[in-house]
């Protein structure tokens, strides 16, 4: 071997708040250079992806509009992240949420107060929580892997989505298409800007996230879950239970998905339909690592992963690439952050041949 | 010791090995001069089988059966019982380096480094131990012999040389040397005896441990059969043994991590404790210093401010579950003053810390709390002559003060020195506790092995 990894002896803060960034820089220049090798001129590419879709208003205000379930999803992620719950269905939790506060909806389209659209937040804030106590209770009852079962039970929302907006909930006047009927005005999100899709949700987005940011910073709860992430017999010996954790993890990520899911339902699209999310819960993934799991840096990371998916749309109306390419650039992300966090705890090190010439030359002469 | 195995590199300098230099390039070369070398931190795979660790490192084309023979018969030659078929994962410490010595003594080494072998020994078997290096050295075998216990150093070897911050600061006859004297070099000061003062004579049972017996919950753990133990205010009382034989499941049964059905196996200051969580004991009196600084006793990669908080009393420092920061960041501050923590900065991480100034963070945090009673695990260990004499005179002063406090410790002369009485846990039962004048070291140690059974149990609760 030429190469050896070898831990650090020091870790340095600053690369480790930095490496997101270069990430960042590293996941645009290779997606560019990828653009390059299919034949289309980087820099035109790069531009393309990155500058056209937010360098006017509308544009800036589509941006915001992807940001908010992404960002919804990560910061619920991101705090049972904190508490080494693994919860990697937000995407599940997200539809169960879109289902509930949708359904809500659907069944108050005779009413049409202000108190529509918070009944609806609250009702698909419960059904992601539900969807996600049930992957609580048997890792705590059975001790099944909450990965596979959050992850599981994503397409089994996905698919009972389906069965809704093709059987019971089907709109009698949609031309047969999978959806619903059209949620009424008073279950949708309100506009905020003119001549821009932007709605309320982003700002609900935004305040989850200073919540966060104060749950995180401030509460003892959230310290607790923290040890227990950072040490798990710390917190056994200090008393805080792990079964809590895990239903707090689990609860506040369903929670905070079936916000988006809502956001998403009452907002963006403003029916429900067979496909309410184009893989926010597994973007929030990548987006609460390259945010260190603190809601600033994922705000900012759930800006770049919106910017990642209308980049991906723009280019496949200008360049005729396929959409796929948001998808591409998703992973190199995932892989330059993965590789700078190695690279932050270990060095490679040049070993050349000098152990192989130790052993074959047992009487040099050092 | 580590360049010489081959694990290191120098960056100058040039090692003789029978007279002609070398280069040790790896520990297979290392092994192949005739080095061998036990690490204090056991180098075997927990997941293989003592014969498949041994024979990873044995030459190509060594038979299996042959190879178990060899070991059987090593390990019954110097009085280290081995089984080859055991996976490694389920030993306990003690034996786990009972592997490692056997591993290293079957290549016949003619260099035999030991680093720290005794800390998991009973006093029997460190006899036996040293009966064996004296006869391995007298066929012509170099020993290696590292250690802090000045005294093992003093009857072994004849050559010390001491080590002080990486420089060679003496090269003395150890026969020819005190303990005190020793000490001097290593430290460059001399060390604060210890004063033991007086015990209060409260004489109050503070912590009753009665018949307590727990089934293990995995295949590594020790059941526990009919636990008795008292503890009275103003006095220590001690439990050795070699770890592995009980006392991390007692002492989950003491701290409230395991509770017992029935309620009344632990009382502290006359409440039946045994049914309540860590949190409700500790409201009783009971603190806890564990044995394992880092990763329990307190949270990597936390400040000093946020390890204070990890088991104070809520109380003062939570207000409608917010944190208090100022309360604690005071509470962190006093607790690094009182208790000499260096460097004194309560922003530094728990792990930027030596493991003296932790434990006394630690130790700090958990007397602050004005304790009734205090368990202590391994208290000690691996700290410097320095900062172990002054957690032992904080225990001191509090026993001075009516405190109860149990230690467990597989350091047999820190317990001589510090404890009133000592009870000796083996195969996860215990003796009955005997006043330190009254009993000896040979008993004790017979104690240790377990060839001397307590009271048979009578299983009460199993």
């Amino acid at each position: 071997m030429l190469f050896r990894i070898e831990p650090r002896a020091e870790t340095s803060r600053f690369m480790k708040h930095a490496a997101p960034l270069l990430s960042a820089l590293l996941a645009m220049a290779a997606g560019s250079l990828l653009f390059l090798f299919i034949g289309h001129d980087p820099a035109y590419a790069f531009y393309v992806f990155f500058i056209v879709p937010v360098s006017d208003l509308y544009g800036i205000g589509e941006l915001c509009l992807k940001t908010s379930p992404i960002l919804l999803c990560a910061i619920g992620l991101a705090i049972g992240f904190r508490a080494n719950v693994w919860n990697i269905g937000a995407e599940g939790q997200l539809i169960a949420g879109a289902i509930c506060g949708g359904g809500l909806a659907l069944q108050l389209q005779a009413f049409d107060g202000i108190w529509v659209l918070p009944a609806m937040f609250v009702a698909g804030a419960l059904g992601g929580m539900a969807w996600a106590a049930v992957a609580a209770f048997l890792r705590i009852r059975f001790n099944a892997n909450e990965i596979l079962v959050t992850l599981m039970l994503t397409y089994i929302a996905g698919l009972f989505l389906s069965y809704l907006v093709y059987g019971p909930w089907r709109s009698p006047t949609g031309f047969n298409w999978p959806e619903s009927t059209a949620l009424h005005e008073a279950a949708r999100l309100p506009r905020l800007l003119a001549g821009t899709h932007l709605n309320l949700g982003f700002p609900i987005a935004l305040v989850v996230a200073c919540a966060a940011w104060l749950f995180i910073r401030h509460s003892y709860l959230a310290y607790q879950m923290e040890v227990g992430g950072k040490a798990i017999k710390a917190a056994r010996y200090a008393g805080f239970g792990r079964h809590r954790m895990i239903w707090m993890g689990l609860l506040i990520g369903g929670a905070c998905a079936g916000l988006a899911g809502v956001v998403e339902v009452a907002g963006t699209i403003g029916k429900l339909r067979e496909v309410v999310s184009p893989g926010y819960g597994f973007a929030a993934i990548i987006v609460a690592y390259i945010g260190r799991l603190n809601p600033l840096g994922i705000v900012l990371a759930s800006l770049l992963m919106a910017l990642f998916y209308i980049g991906g749309e723009q280019a496949k109306v200008t360049l005729g690439v396929p959409s796929a390419i948001t998808g591409i650039f998703q992973g190199t992300l995932l892989f330059f952050l993965l590789m700078s966090d190695l690279l932050i705890s270990y060095k490679l090190k040049w070993t050349g041949f000098s152990t192989a010439s130790g052993l074959s030359e047992p009487h040099g002469n050092g | 010791m580590k360049v010489i195995y081959g694990v290191a590199r120098p960056d100058a300098g040039t090692i003789l090995w029978e007279g002609k230099p070398e280069v040790v390039g790896s520990p297979a070369y290392a092994r192949r001069l005739g080095i061998g070398m036990v690490f204090q931190h056991f180098s075997v795979f927990p997941a293989l089988t003592v014969l498949e660790n041994i024979l990873l490192l044995s030459p190509k084309g060594t038979r299996r059966q042959e190879l178990a023979a060899r070991i059987s018969e090593l390990s019954q030659e110097y009085g280290l019982p081995v089984n080859p078929d055991a996976t490694v994962g389920m030993l306990s410490v003690g034996e786990r380096q009972r592997v490692e010595i056997v591993r290293c003594l079957l290549q016949e080494p003619k260099l035999l480094i030991l680093d720290e072998p005794t800390s998991v020994l009973t006093p029997q078997a460190i006899q036996e131990l040293f009966v064996m290096l004296t006869r391995l050295a007298d066929a012509g075998h170099s020993i290696l012999y590292i250690s802090h216990k000045l005294h093992e150093i003093r009857q072994l070897c004849d050559t010390a040389t001491i080590l002080r911050h990486g420089k060679v600061v003496a090269t003395v006859d150890p026969r020819q040397e005190t303990d005190a004297s020793l000490a001097h070099h290593m430290l460059g000061t001399l060390v604060p005896s210890l004063s033991k003062g007086t015990s209060a004579e409260s004489g109050a049972q503070r912590l009753i441990v009665e018949s307590l017996s727990r089934r293990a919950e995995t295949v590594h753990g020790v059941d526990l059969e009919n636990i008795n133990l008292t503890v009275f205010g103003g006095e220590i009382l001690g439990i050795a043994g070699i770890t592995g034989n009980g006392q991390a499941e007692l002492l989950e049964a003491v701290s409230g991590e395991w509770q017992s059905p029935s309620a009344r196996n632990v009382c502290i200051d006359g409440t039946a404790a045994a049914r309540l969580g860590v949190t409700r004991r500790r409201r009783l009196g009971l603190v806890y210093i564990p044995e394992e600084r880092l990763g329990q006793g307190s949270v990597p990669g936390m400040s000093l401010v946020k390890n204070g908080l990890l088991t104070v009393q809520v109380g003062k420092f939570v207000r409608w579950g917010v944190i208090r920061m100022d309360a604690v960041r005071q509470f962190a501050s006093k607790c690094i003053e009182e208790f000499d923590v260096r460097p004194a900065t309560y922003a530094i991480s728990a792990e930027a810390l030596s493991g003296g100034n932790l434990q006394k963070f630690i130790v700090g945090r958990e007397l602050l709390q004005a304790p009734g009673v205090v368990v202590a695990a391994q208290p000690t260990w691996g700290l410097d002559v320095g900062a172990a004499q002054s957690i032992r005179q904080i225990l001191l002063k509090l026993r001075a003060s009516g405190v109860a406090i149990l230690v467990i410790s597989e350091d047999l002369d820190e317990l001589l020195e510090l404890c009133d009485r000592i009870a000796v846990m083996a195969n996860g039962r215990i003796s009955e506790a005997r006043a330190v004048g009254e009993t000896s070291i040979a008993e004790i140690g017979r104690l240790m092995s377990g060839e001397h059974e307590p009271v048979p149990a009578n299983a009460a609760g199993a």
